[in-house]
């Protein structure tokens, strides 16, 4: 498949097709980061973290309508708004979900894969009576269109390092919020032992409540990611969950370097494979890598060797 | 087996065992040798290595290096399964059975036939199963409780019935982790009288806390102190060794 | 001697008899041909759901990819109708006769090489049990050898079932595609989609699925029954007990596998296409629901879960299509959080005890055993 290639050409291909995967290397750690919080510091399956995803994309949608016909002069700032609106949205209905459903699945993970699985069936006809089964998308600013050229045959699309920078930033508060800040301490002692930290005063309830609403929080914020490379549509979160799971389990569920290292090298193997080979071979390839890789080494690309 | 006088044959001999996780010596160059018949009992503080210990015999817990043989055959690259063919039984730290099923069902499980898919497949309960789940039921007095689901038991029972499930497995090394934690004192009475019926034909490796519990079955005593052995001998001995005394049995 | 020397209890035994007589009387008089085939359709997911009762209910290993094994029992069986129902008289106005017309669409002009066989029927019904059962050996050998186990496996079987449904619908050429192999004449020179062919494949189906009952109770009822419970319970157990735990799991996932196989051809026989949308994800946790609401531990559950959740499907779908996601997303979560046990913990705790005085007769009923595979979910009628 490379034969008909210059040198040359083969490399400025595969940067352009790297900084095209940027945004989906984007989407896919803001979407793993809420899925191995929840997963791994919580040990629940979220079946319904792809129409979290999608809650935030229709936000998004819903904000830019809204500065377009309100507020056009703001227009360009509407991206920032969106997504904290995105974040709010996503986690409270995260929120809501863990006191009415989660909380009661803790001990069963299974369980909390159906009862989440159902839910993404009623959030995704609930989007379909809101906003209709045509799938939406919503118009960039205009500082957002084209790209820089960084030589003659290589460039590279300025949304895309806008969402990067954006994931980057992102990703530092959590890993700030979960490793230095008290809350979370919290989260960790909750996770280690939940009778103790209970007994030590920490309100363990809170505590799973706010986890959860986290994760769901980042996903709204990938939702928002996500308006820059597709068109949004009740299902379109289904399409994603598979993918983020496997990059959160490649990763190595309980580490964050982990969840970035696999959501990157799956966007970019995928990327690359993509301007070879049809889209649906390139997905099949990466994923069957995965797999088999997960084969050889079922605990994932870094997991510590603890004493059980 | 001969015991000569020249070179005596050990049931276990462990030796230079060391564990590292991620660098933190768990198990660290340990060795010991437990007699045919013997009762040992290691002892130490939490987080001294003891299950840990017990990990690696069973092969629960792959060791960094050091051998561990059992009758000559080394352990440490054999398979759980394989390990209690050769004839060592575990008793996990908290009662480990199977709720869902009955007490006849929790011993039968263990009974020594049928151990492969098909073997289980085509099992047979014909009298000598009955007769040896009864005998065993009987041993941990648990009789009369044959057909109640095990979720019923009390802790102490849940223990026995732990301990039959490996009197069944007919091992020749009997681990046993914890066996009297959470008893109440005429439970723990009950389960040394247990134990000492069960020590006149096995060897038996136990993790205890209990002092007095010890002092009544043990032959042997090992300290563990942070991977290593502190002290190595007959209770009285290692009960005055200051070493222990200070680490140990001070507080 | 005792209970457990027998294949099914006094209970069960009713809950067979009950379901032979809906199956083989009731509903074969009650329902026109159009019904009688839409009861088929829905009885060849329960067998994918018989063979979740041992995997997952016994055994607690959750498979959201049993849509790969019904998919590949399936498409032997359409393969082999295929490649009759591609005779070169057939297909003269083909531009390569003899060939499945997907095949002619997308170009190509010989058969490929693994489609060669399936012109053998021997070939094919051995294949049906054999594809699956190998390609789950696969799976499981190399899962269950390395203890993963628990979420991770379920993950990583849906994103086997994605692999595939991505495959076939991408490989145009070699499988037809998203639409699947339709088009489907006969069988051995039978029509398969005449009304008297349906009413005899129907019998044909209800045959198998009690000989898939019987395996299942008696697999159930073996030792090896236990060792899947006790698995699901305390699987350090299990091993440190001297069994090799992978070596279970791997029988218990294999025979769900061809559970779901031979469900799969049926579906094929009975219905007449083969397509991908009964291989991915979402049919594949479907099946899942099917056997949850049944009871996840009756097989006798897991056969009226399927008619029900299907009925139901059937004619929300047809009234009120967005009423049902709403209503199969409430199924998947009430099942879980209120109803464990499904319908056979419902008839168990609810029904059982007013009918066993009736039935038994009182005294025989306080004796029998305290019931916890008591498995009848006849509350389907």
């Amino acid at each position: 498949m490379f034969g008909d290639y210059s040198i040359g050409d083969l490399g400025a291909i595969f940067a352009m097709q790297g900084f095209a995967g940027l945004i989906l290397f984007s989407v896919f750690v803001l979407m793993a980061l809420g899925l191995a919080i929840i997963f791994g510091q919580m040990g629940v399956i979220n079946m319904a973290h792809g129409e979290f995803m999608i809650l935030g994309a229709y936000v998004t949608w819903a904000t830019s309508g809204f500065f377009q016909q309100n507020l056009p002069a703001l227009f360009p700032g509407y991206f920032f708004v969106a997504m904290i609106l995105a974040f709010i949205a996503a986690g409270a209905l995260g929120m809501l979900v863990e006191w009415a459903l989660i909380r009661h699945l803790y001990r069963r993970p299974l369980d909390t894969l159906l009862a989440t699985w159902g839910l993404s069936l009623i959030l995704q006809q609930a989007y379909r009576s809101a906003f209709g089964a045509r799938e939406v998308g919503v118009e960039l600013p205009d500082w957002m269109m084209g790209s820089k050229h960084l030589t003659d045959t290589i460039e590279v699309p300025i949304n895309g390092i806008f969402v990067m920078c954006l994931t980057a930033l992102i990703t530092c508060a959590v890993a700030y919020v979960l490793f230095w800040s008290r809350w979370g301490r919290q989260v960790r002692a909750v996770v280690q032992n939940r009778v103790m930290a209970g007994a030590v005063g920490i309100n363990t309830e809170k505590v799973d409540r706010y986890t959860f609403g986290l994760g769901c929080g980042i996903a709204g914020i990938a939702g928002s990611a996500f308006t820059m490379i597709g068109s949004t549509g009740p299902t379109s979160g289904q399409l994603y969950i598979v993918d983020t799971f496997m990059v959160v389990v490649f990763g190595g569920a309980a580490s964050l370097v982990g969840t970035i290292a696999s959501a990157f090298t799956i966007s970019q193997a995928r990327s690359t494979l993509e301007f070879f080979l049809s889209g649906s071979m390139a997905q099949v390839l990466t994923l069957l890598a995965i797999v088999g890789i997960l084969m050889l080494r079922p605990q994932g690309l870094f997991a510590l060797k603890v004493r059980k | 087996m001969v015991i000569g006088d020249v070179q005596k044959d050990f049931l276990l001999a462990v030796e230079g065992l060391t564990v590292s996780f991620d660098g933190f010596k768990a198990v660290n160059d340990l060795s010991f040798y437990v007699d045919e018949n013997e009762i040992r009992v290691i002892i130490g503080p939490n987080g001294a290595g003891k299950t840990t210990v017990l990990d690696l015999i069973c092969g629960k817990t792959e060791a960094t290096s050091g051998s561990i043989k059992f009758r000559g055959q080394e352990l440490t690259h054999m398979t759980p399964n394989q390990i209690v063919l050769a004839g060592v039984g575990r008793k996990f730290q908290t009662p480990s059975i199977y709720d869902d099923l009955t007490v006849f069902e929790n011993l039968e499980i263990s009974y020594p036939r049928g151990r492969t898919v098909f073997g289980a497949l085509t099992f047979k309960r014909d009298a000598a199963v009955r007769e040896r789940v009864e005998a065993v039921a009987e041993t941990i007095f648990l009789k009369d409780r044959l057909h109640t689901s095990a979720e019923l038991l009390s802790h102490g029972q849940k223990q026995w019935l732990e301990i039959g499930m490996l009197l069944i497995q007919e091992p020749a090394l009997l681990m046993l982790d914890e066996p009297v934690a959470g008893m109440s004192v005429s439970e723990r009475v009950k389960t040394a009288e247990l134990l000492h019926g069960i020590i006149k034909n096995h060897s038996v490796l136990v993790i205890e806390h209990d002092m007095k519990f010890v002092e009544d079955i043990a032959h042997k005593v090992i300290v563990l102190h942070q991977g290593r052995i502190l002290s190595e001998g007959k209770m009285d001995k290692v009960k005055n060794d200051p070493k222990v005394i200070e680490v140990y049995l001070g507080h | 001697m005792n209970e457990n020397a027998r294949l099914f209890d006094r209970s069960e035994l009713m809950a067979l008899a009950a379901l032979a007589l809906l199956l083989l009387v009731i509903l074969p008089l009650g329902l026109d041909v159009f019904r009688l085939n839409l009861v088929a359709k829905y009885l060849t997911y329960a067998f994918v759901a018989i063979g979740l009762v041992l995997c997952w209910g016994c055994g607690g290993i959750l498979s959201l990819g049993q849509g790969v094994f019904f998919g590949l029992g399936g498409y032997c069986m359409a393969m082999f109708l295929k490649l009759e129902a591609s005779s070169v008289a057939n297909t003269k106005i083909q531009s390569t006769p003899g060939i499945p017309d997907f095949m002619d669409w997308n170009q190509l002009t010989q058969l490929p090489f693994f489609w060669q066989p399936f012109h053998s029927l021997t070939f094919t019904i051995v294949a049906i049990f054999a594809v699956p059962a190998i390609f789950a050996f696969i799976v499981g050998a190399a899962l269950f050898k390395r203890q993963v186990g628990g979420v991770y496996f379920a993950i990583i079987t849906q994103a086997i079932a994605a692999i595939l449904t991505i495959l076939i619908v991408g490989q145009q050429g070699y499988t037809g595609g998203i639409n699947g192999i339709t088009d489907l004449r006969t069988l051995k020179g039978w029509d398969i989609r005449t009304d008297q062919a349906k009413f005899i494949l129907y019998f044909v189906e209800v045959a198998f699925l009690f000989a898939t009952v019987v395996a299942a109770q008696f697999v159930r009822r073996s030792k090896l029954g236990r060792i899947l419970v006790a698995m699901r319970e305390k699987e350090d157990r299990v091993r440190f007990s001297g069994y090799s735990v992978a070596n279970f799991k791997i029988f218990a996932f294999c025979i769900a596998a061809v559970f779901a196989a031979v469900g799969g051809a049926l579906f094929t026989l009975e219905v007449g296409f083969m397509s991908p949308s009964f291989v991915g994800i979402v049919p594949s946790i479907e099946m899942v629901i099917y056997t949850a609401v049944g009871g996840r531990l009756s097989i006798f559950g897991a056969i009226y879960g399927t008619l029900i959740v299907n009925f139901a499907k059937t004619s929300f779908s047809e009234s009120f299509p967005q009423l049902w996601l709403f209503g199969l997303g409430a199924l998947f979560i009430a099942v879980v959080l209120a109803f464990p046990n499904g319908l056979a913990g419902l008839w168990r705790d609810y029904v059982q005890p007013r009918l066993d005085p009736l039935l038994l007769g009182r005294s025989a009923a306080a004796a029998k055993w305290a019931g916890r595979s008591v498995a009848d979910g006849a509350a389907a009628e």
